[in-house]
Formats: structure tokens, C-alpha cells, sequence
């Protein structure tokens, strides 16, 4: 809504911000949620929309965080800036715990308040001059970044795509996995493993085609690997567990899903030292000149939080609570499964992603809401390639997943 | 059969930019080794291969050009750097930093025992909290789960539209804004300045101009850069070209003579001013907003410093009439708090400051924010909440009284050793004048010779050049120790 009166200053607002489609999916989302809350205000509503972690985080992690914040207040225990890259001993953790065999070291790692920043930051470090490819259907924080930062044309209501964006689509009949070899070059490829939305985790011989089809076409791939220790199978945890990876790939991955960090806010990124620009300059300097300019550094609480989780017990509770999602995963695959729905995912990652075909997203979200007080998130929010499908988040307390789960089987019998 | 080994050195391409990285990191060259594979034929083939630097894998995305204008690593970390060079040359040294602006004393209990109590909530199943709104805390917790009682499976809380209670917005929206009708909406929580103003170059784009004060703090040119608001770098003037520069000089009280500044776009402007230390008058800022007003241009104020102030200068651009129309407002707990490792500040966007077309500019920096940001640390900004609680308030105008007589004392040595010193009454840094002298010149010489570490002035901007700042941040007795070596120096 514009002001009726008053000043207009003369700068012209922002033709990326101007290319927007919408507002971003998850904010809309909880707008949605709260409307339905008004509406009624005595039913239960259950809310398996917003990747949002519910489970507590374990005591031996957010002691040490109290421990660190008292110590605050003490002479010996003040610290003010920590270094941009963030605490040496952090990195070192990170290193040795997600990468100990794979030769990352501690000096590649940036530790970070989560990987929604993270992403920005690599899009500034990036430019607007570079092309980029994402899945599709996708995390929107890609796409939305890449309008932000000026890489894209405008959006073309008929494809329901941004011009000069390589969309790679994913779904069932390709294993969810991109048809490579009719995937244009771009300069950048996102890709997001295990996936959200569609909780498909790329298997080893799916990764080395990725990393072989960026080393022909001299491209660099930006690997999410947030959901990493949802994997149940072999499915590589990591990108580096590919050969030549490192000359291609930068990942970044969050302490969000893993510790429950999403209010805390902690994640991190690994440039390796070989992956160099086409004029031999290495990313990680320029990568690095950005951390210290455009950020200052996570909290130090989080780190130190984020230190503790890495310790052998702490690793052990946050493992605990992952599987306690992962059992939640199972439970509404099954549900999904036994109303001879098509449901994919929720066996590598907290996403269950299930399929309508010939209905829209919206009007299957807007149903299940207005039938059982459950909120999802409709697939087309991830792109032309999710629509006909809903994602259900495994992140509740048991209980709900359970009276979810009841409802939705009422629901679609 | 073994593998042949062939090891290959890469060089960098080692500029300036990379030195501060370089010095703490330590590499300098990478060697990597290329198994190549076996032959299988049984003997070894051993070619003689030149060095294999040319044929070392590059990706083909081209290096974004913005990053190549930037002439050197950000300021700090090579302040950072000669320190560190300078503590393994003397080892024995008692070196005192008055360098980077980093806030040395101890958290007031009253805001680190709130910090540790969210903490210890996030391991309970009422207390615990996920993702925040993005722009800050907005429903208070408890509170939630008490009045939702009909409603006990609802465990998710609502977003940035709900008017419901917004405990850390509201918090600050008085206790920063309270008679200068800005509103809890208005305010953006952030985990500090320096993201924010990154943030805030992303919402404006590459398209438009800026003028930033010279000296002045150096994210706000080198974000310029990296997001393509600039050309090149022109040695012989020190500037990047496509930046209008205010100078600001003792000559004009360190307010710019708006008379000779070109329009641009944006116009950043810090006061209390890092480094200067120079705050402007109501007089001086009703002239800005009138200029931005006339030029429609939008001011982006930075009053990080505010609660240094001394005097009646003002401590917000909006108490100027008409500000809200033309600016944008960052602040920090940073040096209020001793928030520089914790990280929480927060931006003003008036609903009123609109685009040329009439668009708010708060929608857009409300999309950026919800898009390339996931909101502050939830203990952050618990420990925000208890900062501006009566005691709170209390507490940290006690430690912000405590740097302002460090700067007393450092102020009155200069003085009293007869240079012309500035700042250091309204702000917690001193801008000591080297007239003729190189200031990186001054900064060794003091370096060497006092192993105080101080930060020269050209790091802030071609006006900055002949200038050293020295900052109020210390301990009590290493500022004494500091002046006492100054005396011994300068005397």
C-alpha cells in the first residue's frame, strides 16, 4: 500500500526487486496459517509446512551456550569480534567432523549464521554477470537470490519461469536427478542434496555425472548439504566424496536441521583453495574478502553452542533427535503410502513430497487445510516443476505427526 | 605399479586484496598432487613434464569484476595482520590495541543472565523456539504458550504481518525512538551494521550513486564496489570514481559544505562519526535532510555511536522534521552492549521514505530481508530485549561512560603533547592530526616504537590521510599505560 501524500524521493526502486513474482513462499505461508487460525480459533491446527524444527535442543549444548554467555559478564571470559571466518576451533570441528576424510581444511571452511545468508553472500561474491542452473522444484532462496542479485530476465507468466535461468528439472521419471545432457552450461549450478522439497538425495553415480558435467563446461556447483545426516543409505554426505569435486564445487550445510539451530542461526560454507575463477584467481580469497566486508561473524554464543554439538556426546544427542524426525518422516510416508498415494522422499531428509497428479498445488493445499487444520507447503512453491505436489515436513512433536497422520488418513480415504 | 606423481604449484595471484587473508592462513603456495593413472603395459613411462602451473584446472566462470576494483583487503584485517606480525617479532611486547574498535569490557549480569536463561529455555518444550520472524522477535514466547491454551497443539508462531505483541521491535522502537514516531514495524532486527548495510546495497542495486563522508567507516565504499555502484579505482586521487566523497575536515567542522556535493542517490552518513568522532549538529542535520529533501535522495544514518554523545547534539536523524521522508537509520548494540562477538543491531525503514514511483522502500528491504536473511540469534536478541530494559539501560550507560573517560584520558594526552586532536567527546574514538605525514607512517612508528596499535587514517578514505585514530576501547589500565608511552614518544 502506497503512501496517499507526502515525498517521493527520486531513486528509482530496484528493477531486480521490481522482477519479484511474489513474496517469499514461506512468509506467504504463515500468513496463510494465521489467517486460517482466525477463522477458526478453536480448532487444533497442525502445522507440517515451515521446515521448522519443534524438538528441544539437548541440555549439554545449550548449557555450554548459557556457560558462555554468563562468562560474557566476566574479565577473562569477555570476547568482543571473533574473526569473520569464524572461531578457529569451530572450523577445525567442522573439518574433522562432516570432512575428516575428505581433505578439507579448516582454513575452507567459513562458519556462518545459516545458509539463507550464506547463499546471498555467494551471489554478491558472484555477480549479476554469471548464468546459473537450479532444480527444479527448488528451495526458493536460490531462485529468489539470483532475481536479487540481477542474474535473471524477467519472469514469463506462461513457463512460470525466470528468463536466463536453467531450470533442471527434477521428478520421479528422471530418478530426481537432471537430464544432463539436455542441461545448457551455465556458469553456476545449485544443487541440493538431499533435496528440499522432494527429499531426494543424489546417489554416488548421480554425483560424479554432476561433477563431470561441471569440470566439461568449466562450471561451478554450489552444494547444499543442510539435510546431510538424514541420510539412511550411501548416498554421499558430502560432494567432496566425489573425485574433482573440489575444483568445482563450493557447499555450504547448517547446524539448523541437524541441532535445531533455526533460531540460534549457525551454518557454514567450504570454498576449496583449488576452485579458481577462469583467470586463475582463487575463489576462496575473493569469497573471503566478502565474509569480512558484508558480515562480521557469527554470534559467538552460536559458535560456542556449535562447538559443543561436535564433541562426541554432543553429536550423539543431536543424532538422536535427527532420528527422532526421521521416525516422524516415516510415519506420514507410510501414511501417504497406505492411501495409494504417490509419496517420494522422507527416507534421506525431513521432506515427504507427495504427489496429485492433475491437481493444483494450491487447491490441495487449500484442502487439506480447510479439511484437517493441517498446513503444507503446495509444490508449485518450489517451481513449475513441484506443481501437482505437496510437501509435509517431518519436524513436530510425535503426538502431532501422529493426530496428523489420523486426519490426513480421514481425510483422503 | 605405483601412480605417477606429478606435483604441481599453483601461484596465486597474490595482491593486496589478499594479504590479510594470506597472513592468517598462512598459504602461499599450494602444491597438489594429480595421480595419474596406472599403465598398464608394466613398465613406467616417465616423461619429463615442465612445471604443470599452466595447465593447473580453472573453472570458466569469470571472476565478478566488482571484486577485482577493490584495491585492498578490508581495513581491519590488515590492522589485524601487522598486529599479529608485530607480536612474533616481539614476543615480549606488551602491545596494546587501540586499533580496531573492539569493546573490551564485560556484559552487564542483567543482559548475559537473560542471554543464558533463553539458552537454557531452548532445551525445554515450552521454551524452545525454532526459526523468528526474520525481522526480529515478534510474539513473546511465554506469554504464547499461556494465552493459547485452547490450542495446545499449535506450537508455530506467526509471521511479520500478525500485530500481535513484538517484544525486541516494540523494546526498541521506544527505547531508541520514543517521541519520534517510529514504530515497532518500522524497525528491522539484524545481527549488526555491517550486514545491514550490505543488506541495504543489495535492496538499492548497482544502479545507483553514492556519497559517503571522507574519512568514513569503510563498508559503506566497499560494498559499493562489490555490488557495482562504482568504477575504477583512480590511484593518483585515492577514490573510486562514481562516488561522491564529502570531504570532512577540521576546516569545515567535519561537515560537508553541501554547496560543492553533487547529487547521488544514496548519501551514507555517520554521526557520531568512526572515525572522526565528530557529531553533527541539529543545525548541520536539518541541512542534510533539506539537501536529500531537495535532491531526493535518500540518507542512509548511521548513529551506531549515539549513546556516546555528550552534548545536545541529536542522537537519531529523525528527530529532524521531514527525516522519515528522505532516510534510512542503522544502529548497533555493538558498542553499546559490548554486542561485537554476540550480534544484534537493527535498521529503520519509515513507512514514508518511498521510490520514485511511490513504492515503500521498507516492502522491498522487508523482501531482502525475509529472502537473504534468517533473522538475528534468538539469545542475541533475548540479551537485546534485556539492553533496553530499565536496569539494562542502566547498566550500559554505565560501560559507554566508562569508554568515554578512556577517551578523556586519551584526548587530554594528545592535547597535552600538543597535537591537534578531535573526536573523543561525542564518540569513543580520538582523530589525532599528523599534519604532512603518512598516516600508515604513523601507524608503524607508534606500532614499533609504543606497540600501541592504532588505525591509520588513510584506511577511512584519501581525507583520512595525515590523521591517526586512536580508540577508547580498552581496559582502564592499558589506556594509561598507552598514553603514558604516547608521553614518552611525543614528548
Amino acid at each position: 500500500m502506497h503512501a496517499v501524500t507526502g515525498h517521493y524521493t527520486k531513486v528509482a526502486r530496484n528493477i531486480n526487486m521490481e522482477r519479484l513474482r511474489n513474496n517469499y513462499l514461506f512468509p506467504e505461508i504463515s500468513v496463510l496459517e494465521l489467517e486460517h487460525i482466525k477463522k477458526y480459533p478453536n480448532a487444533k491446527v497442525i502445522s507440517l509446512g515451515i521446515g521448522d524444527t519443534t524438538e528441544p535442543i539437548p541440555d549439554i549444548v545449550t548449557l555450554s551456550m548459557a556457560d558462555y554467555a554468563r562468562a560474557l559478564s566476566t574479565r577473562e571470559g569477555y570476547k568482543g569480534y571473533g574473526a569473520e571466518q569464524g572461531n578457529k576451533a569451530l572450523r577445525k570441528a567442522i573439518a574433522e567432523t562432516f570432512y575428516g576424510d575428505l581433505e578439507v581444511k579448516d582454513t575452507e571452511v567459513f562458519v556462518s549464521d545459516g545458509s539463507q545468508c550464506d547463499i546471498s553472500r555467494l551471489q554478491l561474491l558472484l555477480g549479476s554477470n554469471v548464468s546459473v542452473a537450479v532444480q527444479d522444484p527448488i528451495f526458493p532462496a536460490y531462485m529468489d537470490s539470483s532475481v536479487i542479485i540481477g542474474q535473471s530476465g524477467d519472469y514469463q507468466d506462461e513457463t512460470l519461469k525466470y528468463r536466463n535461468v536453467e531450470y533442471m528439472t527434477c521428478g520421479p521419471k528422471n530418478h530426481f536427478f537432471p537430464n544432463l545432457s539436455t542441461t545448457s552450461r551455465t556458469d553456476i549450478i545449485f544443487f541440493c542434496s538431499p533435496n528440499n522439497p522432494t527429499g531426494h538425495a543424489a546417489s554416488r553415480e548421480q554425483l560424479e555425472q554432476l561433477v563431470a558435467f561441471a569440470r566439461e563446461n568449466g562450471s561451478i556447483i554450489v552444494y547444499d548439504s543442510a539435510y546431510s545426516a538424514y541420510i539412511t543409505d550411501e548416498s554421499p554426505r558430502s560432494i567432496y566424496e566425489i573425485p574433482g569435486a573440489r575444483e568445482v564445487a563450493i557447499e555450504i550445510s547448517s547446524f539448523s536441521k541437524f541441532a535445531g539451530f533455526t533460531g540460534v542461526r549457525l551454518g557454514w560454507t567450504v570454498v576449496p583453495e583449488e576452485l579458481l575463477y577462469s583467470n586463475k584467481v582463487p575463489i576462496i580469497n575473493d569469497f573471503n574478502r566478502i565474509v569480512c566486508t558484508c558480515f562480521n561473524g557469527a554470534s559467538s554464543i552460536a559458535q560456542a553452542g556449535g562447538l559443543t554439538c561436535l564433541s562426541s556426546e554432543g553429536f550423539q544427542a543431536m543424532l538422536a533427535v535427527v532420528d527422532y524426525y526421521k521416525a516422524n518422516a516415516k510415519i506420514l510416508v507410510d501414511t501417504f503410502a497406505s492411501l495409494d498415494l504417490k509419496v517420494y522422499g522422507g527416507v534421506n531428509a525431513p521432506y515427504v513430497w507427495v504427489h496429485f497428479p492433475g491437481s493444483r498445488s494450491w487447491d490441495v493445499f487449500a484442502e487439506i487445510l480447510e479439511k484437517t487444520h493441517i498446513i503444507t507447503v503446495p509444490g508449485s512453491g518450489f517451481g513449475p516443476g513441484g506443481e501437482g505436489y505437496i510437501r509435509v515436513t517431518a519436524f513436530g512433536h510425535r503426538e502431532t505427526i501422529l493426530e496428523a497422520s489420523t486426519r490426513l488418513r480421514s481425510l483422503f480415504r | 605399479m605405483s601412480a605417477i606423481h606429478h606435483p604441481r604449484h599453483l601461484s596465486t595471484s597474490i595482491s593486496s586484496s589478499t594479504s590479510a587473508f594470506l597472513g592468517q592462513n598462512n598459504f602461499n603456495t599450494r602444491t597438489q598432487s594429480v595421480p595419474l593413472p596406472v599403465r598398464n603395459n608394466g613398465s613406467c613411462k616417465c616423461v619429463a613434464t615442465p612445471s604443470a602451473e599452466k595447465t593447473a584446472y580453472t573453472t570458466k566462470v569469470s571472476r565478478n569484476a566488482n571484486m577485482a576494483k577493490l584495491q585492498a583487503g578490508y581495513l581491519f584485517p590488515e590492522v589485524a595482520r601487522r598486529k599479529a606480525a608485530h607480536i612474533l617479532k616481539y614476543p615480549d611486547a606488551e602491545v596494546i590495541s587501540l586499533g580496531i574498535g573492539d569493546t573490551t569490557e564485560p556484559i552487564p549480569e542483567v543482559i548475559t543472565s537473560a542471554m543464558a536463561k533463553r539458552s537454557n529455555a531452548l532445551s525445554t518444550v515450552e521454551g524452545y523456539s525454532g526459526y523468528g520472524a526474520e525481522q526480529g522477535e515478534k510474539v513473546c514466547l511465554i506469554l504464547f504458550y499461556k494465552n493459547s491454551c485452547q490450542n495446545p497443539l499449535l506450537y508455530r508462531h506467526v509471521d511479520s504481518s500478525s500485530r500481535s505483541v513484538q517484544p525486541l521491535r516494540a523494546a526498541i522502537a521506544t527505547a531508541f525512538y520514543g517521541h519520534l514516531g517510529i514504530e515497532e514495524d518500522d524497525i528491522f532486527v539484524s545481527d549488526g551494521a555491517k550486514s545491514d548495510i550490505s543488506r541495504l546495497q543489495v535492496l538499492f542495486g548497482s544502479g545507483v550513486t553514492m556519497a559517503v563522508q571522507d574519512p568514513s567507516y569503510p563498508a559503506y565504499v566497499d560494498s559499493s564496489v562489490i555490488m557495482g555502484q562504482t568504477k575504477q579505482f583512480q590511484k593518483d586521487i585515492e577514490k573510486y570514481a562514481n562516488i561522491e566523497y564529502m570531504s570532512c575536515t577540521p576546516e569545515n567542522g567535519f561537515f560537508p559544505d553541501l554547496s560543492k556535493v553533487s547529487r547521488t542517490d544514496i548519501i551514507f552518513f555517520c554521526s557520531p562519526n568512526n572515525p572522526t568522532g565528530s557529531a553533527a549538529s541539529r543545525e548541520q542535520l536539518t541541512r542534510l535532510v533539506q539537501f536529500a529533501k531537495d535532491n531526493g535522495s535518500i540518507i542512509v544514518y548511521d548513529s551506531a555511536y549515539a549513546l556516546y554523545i555528550s552534548d545536545d547534539n541529536p542522537r537519531s536523524i529523525f528527530e529532524i522534521p521531514g527525516a522519515k521522508e528522505v532516510a534510512i537509520e542503522t544502529s548497533s548494540f555493538s558498542k553499546y552492549a559490548g554486542f561485537t562477538g554476540v550480534r544484534l543491531g537493527w535498521t529503520v525503514v519509515p513507512k514514508q521514505l518511498l521510490y520514485s514511483d511511490g513504492f515503500p522502500v521498507a516492502k522491498d528491504f522487508n523482501r531482502i530481508v525475509c529472502t537473504c536473511f534468517n533473522g538475528a540469534s534468538n539469545i542475541a536478541q533475548s540479551g537485546a530485549l534485556a539492553c533496553v530494559s530499565p536496569d539494562g539501560l542502566k547498566a550500559i550507560h554505565e560501560v559507554i561512560g566508562f569508554y568515554k573517560e578512556n577517551a578523556d584520558i586519551i584526548m587530554d594526552t594528545f592535547n597535552s603533547l600538543g597535537f591537534n586532536v578531535y573526536g573523543g567527546k561525542n564518540a569513543p574514538y580520538v582523530w589525532v592530526h599528523f599534519p604532512g605525514r603518512s598516516s600508515w607512517d604513523v601507524f608503524s612508528e607508534i606500532l614499533e616504537k609504543t606497540h600501541v596499535v592504532t588505525t591509520p587514517g588513510s584506511g577511512f578514505g584519501p581525507g583520512g590521510e595525515g590523521f591517526v585514530r586512536v580508540s577508547a576501547f580498552c581496559h582502564r589500565s592499558n589506556v594509561l599505560e598507552a598514553c603514558r608511552r604516547f608521553k614518552q614518544l611525543y614528548k
